[in-house]
């Protein structure tokens, strides 16, 4: 076994591969550019060696550079991970040369796996069902339907040349086979002077699902079980989980069959994951085969209690598969949640900056991982697991140079949804402060029907949310559940106020009972009991829930039993009462007294200002430059003005046509986010 | 016997109706709570103690004879916040327009003379026309008890004044005289003259709004400390500063139970000073995680935000906090921020308040617009604040603390009790940058000559130990450290006393 290997790759994956390596007694190695100087996986491992400037392509995929950083350190084989490095054979080469063991597959299956269509033709070579499809060249309308009907509707006309959807037609008869072929041809000439068009079949309602293979050097394979990976929001996943929700027994069997088939076929030596588009009819498709440790990878792991990283050293070390397909099974539901610093309010817009706060939900380790002793870390054990697969840690940057995936939740449990109810929980409770992130919509996701029952596809996000997340209207229990917990919290807070030094004896305030809650504009009336650690709500209808829990003022999360059922609260304080956040909903809750909410709801209700008219600055930053000035006219797409954010100027353009009316800042002001830049006449 | 038990109760049904019902709907109308409402909100339930309730003017000219509302448009009185003891007077806008009459002041005057006596807070709650004019010189005289009394006040026991309507005209310069001022956003205005006299004499077109609103005053001119939603935040925010204020320069600040660990430990504040000593970080990060339970209490937020002001409590205990912020103008001192922070630090003296001082100040920001605008001035009198304090001083140095603005931010030779330092701290008298251009002006010329002295230079002096070396700086800690070291110097200074030498009063530069 090596006794020393470099990780060439950072964050999460490299804090992962870290962590499997100690436990095998492996000193490690990483290497970081001067942005990950300070990095968790530079804090995490052995030794550290630098490896360039922040951009990826002066540091982490600079193969001369790791190769410097090998020599330096003498490390006897490389984990590449995932990105970056891990699929390029040339750095694959290289350590071959150097007698480094790269652990990986063999360089010729990289090559085999890396083009799409030799991929394609040594999958369909080894029996493994591909996209049924027409290349060559279509004479006429006649042959187009001839070729249709040999593939089966529906099917895809697409121009070779074409792009965006154009000269792009889905047939589900002849008809319409003759017709879609006549305009894709006539537009693919017309968009691109190149009117070659080509058929393939059109999968309905597609599903993502990949399946986990894993080969040694000794010509043994087996198949781990499926990932679903369907919810993707511009083909970036977000949420896996194994099984797959919508495979039967034999589906997944042949899809294992043919996967392992795949990589004997390539000489395939490591994990690697052969993905498929799956129809609404279960006909699978092979799309294309990553030859490397996918990012979803603690899914299989999760449920097969195979740590993977582990057997890709061990096969790259020449060591034989502990398991034939026998003895593979597949125990319980594993999801996985990927958190991103992105701002699902702004469009998903990648957000930057220091992290002020970051405290992801304690691990719990449960499942086939902890009963094979594969558990890495000092989790205590429970029913359901929690994992979290990290690169950030509290008072850490992130930074604009790399992927925004901060963080990979998973949960176990033994069903479905048992873990995702795990999920939810662990949502709530993972805190995440001063950069934008998705965890609100990771629990969006969590709780949709459609996710629930299952039934998503590739399209999930875009036909769910079509318009974009604007965050989560709870169902009516929910805001009470809310309403009897942010009561609760009230009386605690209020009591202590009333414990002020200075009182005047025997006048002191007494806390009242009676409270009305008004939870994101729905107002409760209720009266509260209470007695040590719990207390007791009852609303206007007299409806009765019980608060448990020992949350204490200033304390930035809840964790309470409110109605028999656990509630998780992020809580920020707020005039009148609280900010509450829960299940991806962002509450303003005020807890007044009756006579308070009385002479309240004598407040005018302010709307919003109108933004229209007005640009904000979308970032904090300094003001470098101002194009405008009061009185001109800007047209749509004209530069207005200049934000350098974190070093990067970012061009402030008019979303339309306007007079300036009055410029609010002048270069050199800096500017806080939402803050008025510009106004418009 | 029961006539007269009835007599009462109606006279007080009288006075409680204020100008009736159609002008309270109109006081409703335009988005505000009446006088009675709001003091309702400000105190505990129940704890209202009226006086005067039956006060009438004595004013005849112009028909007033006929016109004589108890009261006389102000409610006076005490009650508690949470338990603590305090004095509120709320001006009537459906009584006269709230205008102030001679007998109006006197009931003003009536509480805020209880106030210093007894030592409890005075709470204005502002909404008036002005002076009653039918009154003429009386009124003008009543605004001077008034103003005469605040002025007693001051440092005496704390004022807040919250401005819920109209302030115009002599009647600012009551609030202006107080601690704190108050706006609520959109329904409350202050100047010294309106735009319709503004018109007039400088044919400036001007709305109200623009002219005295609460985003004027809390942005531009700094008159105000905060603004608030409407009249129910705004109460509600005012109930919790009083529960960071003494009740008055003979009583300690009040203290709370606090759910904090003293000893917690921050790691990430190891990671807050970024690499690049010119790239900015908040400083408000710091101040709320040294706080207790992260609560922070901000004090003219909206105005020179190159300085942050406010109450945090450690231990329970109120302190007041100053802090330059590298988000904003790189956190130099300027005039604005002299001023405000100036004014800050004497009032937690007044009040036995103790102050944390957390400095990263580059120097004074240079330019025309600063020195003819006084600066110098300016600048002195946050040293002079400073220097004249006597409460517990305890100071963070986290990076810059360059030339003169050095020595203003609480520094050990203005009698600093506890001077930390970061060890990223850099106590220098400039950049190193700018110091080696003059030391070394011959070999400008030559720019790696000029990198190397700059290294040299900043090997020298971009380190807390050459103050440290000289016992300017007491210790130098862990940044993570920083909440229990802190509350551990405040805890050990509770029994601090400092007495400034006898003077009738200083001369500060004003």
């Amino acid at each position: 076994m090596f006794k020393k290997i470099l990780i060439a790759n950072r964050g999460e994956i490299a804090c992962r591969v870290i962590k499997t390596a100690r436990k095998m007694g492996i000193a490690t190695v990483a290497v970081h550019s001067d942005a990950d100087r300070h990095a968790l996986h530079v804090r995490m491992a052995d030794e550290a060696v630098r490896i360039g400037p922040p951009p990826a392509n002066q540091s982490y995929i600079v193969i001369d550079r790791i190769m410097e950083a090998i020599r330096a350190t003498g490390a006897e084989a490389v984990h590449p991970g995932y990105g970056f490095l891990s699929e390029n054979p040339k750095f694959a080469e290289a350590l071959e040369r150097e007698g480094v063991a790269f652990i990986g597959p063999p360089v010729r299956a990289i090559e085999a796996m890396g083009d799409k269509i030799t991929s394609k033709k040594i999958a369909q070579g080894a029996g493994v069902s591909t996209v049924p499809g027409y290349m060559g060249l279509i004479a006429d309308a006649d042959e187009a339907v001839k070729i249709s009907r040999e593939i089966g509707y529906p099917v895809m006309i697409k121009a070779s040349a074409g792009g965006g959807g154009k000269g792009m037609r889905i047939a589900w008869t002849d008809e319409e086979a003759r017709e879609g072929f006549q305009s894709s041809k006539n537009e693919a000439a017309s968009s691109f002077g190149d009117d070659r068009i080509f058929i393939e079949k059109f999968v309905t309602q597609p599903r993502h699902i990949e399946i986990q293979v894993l080969a040694d050097t000794h010509g043994n394979a087996v198949y781990l079980g499926e990932r679903e990976c369907s919810i993707q929001r511009r083909n970036q996943k977000v949420v896996e989980e194994a099984p797959s929700p919508f495979l039967d027994e034999a589906t997944r069997a042949a899809m294992g069959e043919q996967a392992v088939a795949l990589a004997q076929a390539v000489g395939y030596a490591s994990a690697g994951t052969v993905e498929f588009i799956v129809d609404g009819d279960r006909n699978f498709y092979f799309l294309e085969m990553n030859t490397r440790l996918q990012v979803e990878h603690p899914v299989t792991e999760l449920i097969t209690g195979i740590d993977l990283v582990e057997q890709m050293i061990r096969v790259a070390a020449g060591e034989r598969l502990p398991v034939s397909q026998a003895d593979v099974t597949l125990t319980g539901w594993a999801i996985e949640n990927r958190l991103y610093a992105e701002d699902p309010y702004r469009n998903f817009l990648p957000s930057i900056g220091r992290l002020t706060r970051y405290r992801p939900p304690a691990e719990r380790a449960a499942g086939p991982l902890l009963s094979n002793g594969s558990w890495h870390g000092d989790a205590e054990a429970g029913e359901t697991a929690i994992r979290n697969d990290t690169g950030v840690f509290e008072g850490g940057e992130i930074s604009m140079f790399y992927d925004p995936m901060i963080a990979k939740l998973c949960t176990w449990a033994p069903t479905r949804e048992a873990a995702i109810e795990a999920m939810r929980g662990a949502l709530d409770a993972f805190e995440v402060e001063g950069i934008g992130h998705n965890l609100p919509f990771l629990s969006a996701v969590m709780d949709h029907p459609k996710f629930v029952a299952g039934e998503m596809t590739t399209a999930f996000i875009a036909e769910e949310w079509p318009e974009g997340f604007a965050g989560v209207d709870l169902a009516e229990a929910e805001l009470r559940r809310i309403a009897a917990a942010a009561a609760a919290m009230n009386r605690v807070a209020e009591i202590r106020r009333t414990r002020i030094s200075g009182r005047m004896g025997n006048h002191e305030r007494r806390v009242g009972t009676d409270w009305v809650v008004n939870v994101g504009g729905t107002e409760l009336a209720l009266t509260i009991a209470a007695r040590p650690g719990a207390a007791s709500v009852t609303f206007a209808d007299g409806e009765t829930t019980e608060v448990t829990g020992d949350w204490r003022p200033g304390e930035p999360l809840a964790r309470l039993t409110v109605g028999g059922r656990p509630l998780t609260l992020k809580v920020d304080k707020a005039t009148g009462g609280f900010r509450l956040r829960t299940r991806g909903a962002d509450l303003r809750v005020h807890v007044y007294s009756p006579r308070q909410a009385e002479l309240a709801a004598l407040m005018p209700v302010k709307l919003p200002p109108d933004t229209s008219k007005v640009l904000l600055c979308p970032m904090p930053g300094l003001l470098v430059k101002m194009n405008v000035e009061a009185g001109q006219e800007v047209q749509e797409g004209q530069a207005l003005c200049t934000v350098e954010a974190m070093k990067m100027e970012n061009i402030l353009r008019a979303e339309r046509q306007a007079v300036v009316a009055r410029v609010n800042a002048a270069p050199g002001d800096s500017l806080a986010v939402d803050e008025v830049i510009l106004e418009f006449e | 016997m029961t006539d007269v038990l009835q007599e009462l109760e109606e006279r007080r049904a009288a006075a409680r109706a204020g100008g009736g019902a159609r002008r309270v709907e109109a006081q409703h109308g335009k988005g505000k709570l009446t006088a009675r409402e709001r003091i309702e909100l400000l105190l505990d339930e129940d704890s209202f103690e009226e006086f005067d309730m039956f006060v009438r003017h004595r004013a005849t000219d112009f028909g007033m004879a006929e016109d004589r509302p108890a009261g006389d448009g102000v409610v006076t009185g005490w009650g508690t916040v949470n338990g603590r003891m305090v004095y509120v007077f709320s001006q009537d806008f459906t009584v006269f327009g709230g205008s102030l009459s001679e007998t109006h002041a006197q009931k003003i005057c009536k509480i805020m003379d209880m106030a210093m006596q007894n030592g409890a807070p005075v709470i204005g709650l502002n909404d008036s026309g002005g002076a009653r004019i039918q009154e003429g010189v009386a009124s003008l005289a009543g605004y001077a008890e008034v103003f005469q009394r605040n002025i007693m006040a001051s440092g005496v026991v704390p004022q807040i004044s919250v401005i819920m309507g109209p302030c115009a005209g002599g009647a600012v310069y009551s609030p202006a005289m107080t601690d704190f001022i108050f706006m609520v956003r959109d329904t409350s205005y202050m100047f010294v003259t309106g735009p319709d006299v503004v018109k007039t004499v400088t044919n400036e077109v001007v709305t109200a709004e623009e002219l005295g609103g609460a985003t004027t005053h809390t942005r531009r001119s700094s008159v105000a400390d905060g603004a608030f939603e409407n009249d129910v935040e705004a109460l509600i925010e005012v109930r919790r500063l009083v529960d960071l204020l003494p009740a008055s320069n003979r009583q300690p600040a009040p203290v709370r139970p606090f759910f904090d660990d003293v000893d917690r430990i921050e790691p990430s504040l190891d990671t807050l000073i970024p690499d690049n000593a010119n790239t900015p970080y908040d400083m408000k990060e710091l101040i709320l995680k040294v706080a207790d339970e992260a609560d922070f209490y901000e004090i003219q937020a909206d105005f020179a935000k190159n300085i942050v002001t406010g109450f945090i409590r450690l231990e329970g205990q109120t302190v007041g906090v100053v802090a330059n912020q590298p988000m904003v103008l790189a956190g130099c001192l300027d005039i604005d921020s002299s001023r405000k922070a100036a004014r800050f630090v004497r009032f937690c003296d007044a009040f036995e308040i103790p102050i944390l001082t957390l400095v990263d100040v580059p120097g004074f920001l240079p330019g025309t617009g600063q020195e003819y605008g006084g600066v110098i001035k300016h600048g002195a009198k946050l040293l002079f604040a400073y220097g004249e304090a006597t409460v517990p001083k305890v100071t963070v140095i986290t990076r810059k603390a360059y030339g003169g603005a050095y020595d203003v931010m609480a520094s050990k030779h203005l009698r600093g009790d506890f001077n930390y330092a970061w060890p990223t701290a850099e106590i220098a008298v400039m950049g190193a940058k700018g110091a080696t251009e003059i030391l070394y002006r011959s070999e400008l010329g030559d720019p790696e000559k000029i990198a190397a002295r700059t290294r040299d230079y900043e090997d020298r002096f971009a380190n807390p130990f050459v103050a440290a070396e000289r016992g300017f700086i007491d210790e130098v800690i862990q940044p993570r450290s920083t909440r229990r070291r802190v509350c551990r110097a405040f805890a050990s200074l509770r029994g601090k006393k400092l007495q400034n030498p006898w003077k009738k009063h200083d001369n500060i530069p004003l």
